[in-house]
């Protein structure tokens, strides 16, 4: 469904972020991307989305080159992203934003359904600004919504985990499990959390730039456990996208 | 009444061929429709062109409608309006203004509104303004509103600007009581060559007594704007003044608020935000499927509600 052919990339400073990346996704898979900070994990979620552009490779979606396509493109292609840092709109209401979303007029019931899924009571927000008067944590599921609201074949979530305040994560593990096993949605889940990795199809380490390893077994589960330890050591793709 | 009228009614007021309540249609400086109610009694100043708005004190639950239109170059309308809000009332004035103009003569509409808010009384005011027309003359509204509170009366003004006005200066001088409140929502949109000074003096007189002014602005092309509001504490109060405005290269947006704090238990704050549409909003439009321009149109919109 999904297929990252020797992806390249660099910063504007030009530090070389991904090396040469390939990486497959198969149809209707969960698929859990970790690994060190830095180590090119958001890079790549954003090149999937088209918010970055490979510096060379290319990227095939349903069989589509879809490497020269924008990010509009892309996410009409059927490619949703969820930030890792979501953003306040001053004016904007909640519904209308997950009326954007979801690209048609909803229900209330519709809308209580969507963010009831994420934990949040929706009449108390329908009418409520995505601006500085909520929480972190609810913006981060006004975040989560949104992308739920589209419907889309393939999801890229970028640490869904942060910022998730009172919500647990049993929670927000419930909603992967929802949209993967009943939805049969493809999902890329950018995440450093042992119970998100424990859900995978497949997990894959990028290390240096490059996909270092892939699976789900024990053996796999201990070498991501083992990257834990080298957050530090990596170039510092954060100070670009806020990891 | 003539069909460039009608058409400005229909964008600044819920004209539909009637209105509902008390009303006034003033074309061109002068009445071309009329109507009191039982509680509501509307009649021409005896010194000056104008109104005399009577609402008579318990007063709930009804409207009345002093829309106002030019709609030829070469004409200034002036027009003094005075609402007399008996105490205990509660009701929704709309006073929305359209200048409509072909030629090269300018057009404008000068309305000074002057509110007296009797005890307990409850008004929403609700103005928006537009110009339209393709001619070259300068279209203008200048309207000042000068607004009397006394104890525990709520002014709510909802004002805006939607665009096509050449020209605006926007003058609002509130003197409030005890337990008194004044709540502004503003919203200007100004493009081109446009111009737009907004100016409010704000006065807590009493205890209790509050304003929360909000101003939302987009300043387009190379169009300017600029924002002053002051807030006055005389006495144990609270103020609050906000001016968010969305600039595009080339504009320009002046904004100073001020406070004067002429009493130790007046609390007082004052926010101003101008900047671009941030990068990071559009981007995420833009992963919902939306063009640049749509996610630009869709913030601004939301933005100016």
């Amino acid at each position: 469904m999904l297929s990252l052919k020797n992806i390249s990339w660099s910063s504007p400073d030009n530090r070389e972020i991904l090396k040469g990346l390939d990486l497959t996704v198969g149809d209707g898979k969960l698929v859990v991307i970790t690994g060190p900070n830095g180590s090119g994990k958001t890079t790549l979620a954003r090149i999937i989305a088209g918010i970055e552009h490979p510096d060379s490779g290319s990227i095939f979606f349903d069989g589509r080159d879809i490497t020269d396509l924008d990010v509009t493109e892309r996410a009409r292609a059927g490619i949703s992203y969820a930030f890792q840092q979501p953003v306040r709109f001053k004016g904007i209401t909640v519904k209308k934003l997950m009326e954007t979303a979801a690209g048609e007029s909803l229900s209330e019931r519709k809308l209580c359904e969507i963010l009831g899924t994420v934990g949040l009571c929706a009449k108390n927000y329908l009418t409520r600004e995505v601006n500085a008067t909520l929480s972190g944590g609810e913006i981060k599921r006004i975040e989560l919504a949104t992308v739920i609201a589209r419907r889309t074949k393939l999801t890229v979530f970028d640490e869904p985990e942060a910022g998730i305040d009172l919500w647990s994560f049993k929670s927000l593990i419930e909603v992967f499990k929802n949209l993967h096993k009943d939805q049969g949605r493809t999902l890329v889940i950018i995440s450093h959390q042992e119970r998100i990795l424990r859900i995978a199809d497949e997990i894959i380490l990028i290390d240096g730039g490059r996909v270092s390893g892939r699976g789900t077994d024990t053996a796999m589960m201990d070498k991501v456990m083992a990257q834990g330890g080298m957050k530090a050591a990596c170039c510092k793709e954060e100070e670009y996208f806020g990891e | 009444m003539n069909e460039i009228t009608k058409e400005l009614l229909r964008s600044i007021s819920d004209w539909s061929g009637a209105y509902e309540g008390a009303y006034n249609i003033r074309e061109n400086g002068c009445s071309v429709g009329r109507s009191s109610s039982d509680c509501i009694k509307i009649e021409n100043k005896s010194d000056a062109p104008g109104l005399e708005i009577r609402i008579l004190p318990g007063t709930k639950g009804q409207s009345v409608s002093i829309p106002a239109c030019v709609t030829a170059g070469g004409i200034d309308d002036l027009t003094y309006n005075d609402f007399y809000v008996g105490e205990d009332s509660d009701v929704l004035i709309i006073a929305g203004c359209g200048v409509h103009n072909e030629s090269g003569e300018p057009a404008r509409h000068n309305g000074i509104h002057r509110f007296f808010l009797g005890k307990g009384s409850r008004v929403k005011y609700v103005e928006k303004h537009i110009g339209t027309g393709s001619g070259k003359g300068i279209k203008s509204i200048d309207p000042v509103t000068e607004a009397y509170l006394e104890e525990g009366s709520t002014l709510e003004m909802d004002s805006s600007q939607i665009g096509g006005v050449d020209s605006t200066v926007r003058v609002t001088r509130v003197k409030v009581a005890a337990g008194a409140r004044l709540l502004v929502r503003e919203r200007i949109l100004t493009e081109h060559e446009q111009n737009a000074h907004t100016e409010f003096e704000v006065e807590l007189n009493g205890k209790d007594s509050g304003a929360d002014i909000i101003s939302r602005s987009v300043a387009r092309d190379r169009s300017k704007q600029t924002y002053k509001s002051v807030i006055i504490g005389n006495a144990p109060c609270t103020g609050h003044s906000e001016c968010d405005a969305i600039i595009d290269d080339g504009a320009i947006v002046d904004a100073s608020p001020s406070l004067f704090a002429h009493h130790a238990d007046a609390a007082l704050i004052h926010e101003a935000a101008v900047g671009k549409i941030a990068g990071e909003q559009i981007l995420k439009l833009r992963t919902l499927g939306l063009t640049e321009e749509e996610a630009e149109a869709k913030i601004i919109a939301g933005f100016l509600g």
